[in-house]
């Protein structure tokens, strides 16, 4: 039973595959750019990426550019159990950052230990490439007040 | 909501032993769990008309009427978002009755859960759903399982960790649910987890997910249960005293694995309160007229949640709730899982807690609620969710 259920774990890295509605913010953070769709009629950011603004339903937007700064919102120290690709890193932070464009997206905090991470935290996006086609967004801490 | 009133009524209720690793199929248990439900009830698998079952559920339709006897099914419905359609799906038995779509509707969840539990090859069925994650992420779940968020026990820690924050919820408080809800499973000679818990034991269950510990999440767990539903005035020439479907509501709203739209709206427009609001007006009942509740214990600061959405305390008054011994079978505030819930009965996808709250109209909990007349059944609350108020026939 045991080697069956082995067998069927996901053992690499999952990683996002982009579609016809997201690709263009994977293609801005392979340039290390981090790109944020934008309503043209409210001027509402909003992620995940979407066919129409959450707030005035336009379906005219724009994929602007984002600060990368923000603060922590919430966030887990994770110590397993977790897929094998993390397991070399337990424990690890992730957290859910609230950009200063008022959106709120996932990712983790490099070079931070755990005991520091506290909510309100400044935090800014670095871009840690993976592959030929995927960067994943990760932050750092950053100084107060830092602009 | 008035259209469904006490129109349908639970009369049967069945499950198979739960264990940790129980060594058969997600089917093979539906089926003993579905022809107890129907000997419980006093009716032939042969009479069943309607079909309601989660669309996770790896047993479907055809499998079913295999089985079944081959009846003439004249409904069937599925219900999304996992736990969060734990209950909708006796809501839509209700709606199915009282639109004279069905006369007597089948609603069953089985799971081979137990990490040991893998049958064969099959990638849908038994074990961790989260270890076998596609390599290339199609879904919503490619913006946070990449950054090591792998499983709804760290999404939901993230949710916990805000209600920290903004409350002052803490891990006292989550014991309390924990320890609570281990009291109630001591008592049901059916639920797996029955050693005693104190609060100390809770402190000192290893981290999995900061600030859940191993005894905030629900066990892993084999089994199935399955409930009868039908018209109620037929509901009372059988064998059970009736379960009646007061009312029911159902909402759409943010899921787990949508912490990015989540975490962007006021709590007070997620689905569990708007779910909330529906049945308190539609009912015209209150919550302090309940006299037990039933909800989706994934982890315990689910529960603590949970109270808030459905108005048994303010939101952020859930953690002094439960301290206070909130939740107890007897002399508790607002009774709550009588059965020891998923986090020590077992981890039905929140189907065994609904059997539970029958038990409780029927009066046959091993941990009874004197004269328990209404109860509170919910999905879980960060899904899109439904619930029903189950009412003695009085």
């Amino acid at each position: 039973m045991t080697n069956l259920r082995d067998g069927l774990i996901t053992q690499t890295l999952p990683l996002p595959q982009p579609n016809l509605d997201n690709q263009a913010f994977y293609e801005a953070t392979h340039r290390g750019e981090l790109r944020f769709q934008r309503c043209s009629d409210c001027g509402s950011w909003r992620h995940y990426p979407r066919p129409a603004c959450p707030k005035c339903q336009s379906r005219e937007f724009r994929w602007e550019l984002a600060t990368g700064r923000g603060r922590v919102y919430s966030w887990t120290i994770v110590h397993g159990p977790t897929l094998p690709a993390f397991q070399e890193d337990l424990p690890y932070n992730v957290v859910d950052v609230l950009l200063e464009e008022g959106i709120h997206f996932q990712s983790q905090i490099l070079d931070c230990p755990p005991e520091e991470i506290h909510e309100g935290m400044p935090l800014t996006a670095v871009f840690v490439p993976i592959d030929d086609e995927i960067t994943l967004v990760k932050v750092r801490r950053a100084r107060e007040g830092s602009r | 909501m008035e259209q469904i009133r006490d129109k349908a009524a639970i009369v049967g209720i069945g499950q198979t032993p739960y264990a940790k690793g129980l060594g058969r199929s997600e089917y093979d248990m539906a089926v003993e769990a579905i022809f107890a439900a129907c000997a419980d009830a006093g009716i032939s698998p042969r009479e069943i008309d309607g079909l309601v079952r989660y669309d996770m559920e790896t047993t479907d339709e055809e499998q079913l009427l295999a089985v079944l006897g081959n009846p003439e099914i004249r409904y069937q419905a599925s219900t999304a978002w996992g736990g969060g359609g734990a209950v909708s799906v006796l809501v839509h038995a209700a709606v199915a009755i009282s639109a004279g779509m069905a006369d007597t509707v089948l609603v069953f969840r089985s799971r081979a859960r137990g990490k040991q539990s893998v049958y064969g090859k099959d990638p849908k069925q038994g074990g961790r759903y989260w270890e076998r994650t596609e390599a290339r992420l199609t879904g919503l779940n490619q913006w946070h399982v990449p950054q090591g968020l792998v499983s709804a026990f760290q999404e939901m820690a993230m949710i916990t960790r805000r209600h920290m924050i903004d409350h002052g919820t803490h891990e006292d408080h989550f014991a309390a649910v924990a320890v609570t809800t281990r009291e109630h499973a001591i008592r049901n000679p059916a639920a797996v987890m029955r050693q005693p818990m104190s609060l100390e034991d809770h402190h000192a269950s290893r981290m999995i997910a900061d600030p859940l510990r191993l005894f905030d999440c629900n066990i892993e767990t084999d089994g199935a249960c399955a409930l009868i539903v039908t018209r109620s005035d037929r509901a009372r020439d059988l064998r059970q005293p009736p379960a009646l479907i007061h009312a029911g509501a159902m909402a759409a709203g943010s899921h787990h694995m949508r912490l990015s739209t989540l975490f962007s709206r006021p709590r007070e427009e997620d689905s569990a309160v708007r779910v909330g609001r529906q049945l308190w007006q539609g009912s015209g009942l209150q919550p302090s007229e309940m006299d037990a509740f039933f909800c989706y214990d994934f982890f315990t600061s689910f529960v603590i949640i949970a109270l808030e959405d459905y108005g048994f305390c303010k939101r952020g008054e859930g953690g002094p709730f439960v301290e206070d011994g909130g939740l107890r079978w007897e002399g508790g505030r607002m009774p709550t899982n009588t059965n020891g819930g998923q986090l020590s009965e077992a981890f039905i996808h929140g189907l065994n807690n609904s059997v539970e709250a029958v038990r409780q109209i029927r009066g046959t909990s091993t941990s009874q609620v004197p004269d328990c007349e209404l109860v509170l059944s919910v999905g879980a609350n960060t899904d899109p969710t439904g619930a029903v108020i189950l009412r003695r026939d009085t």
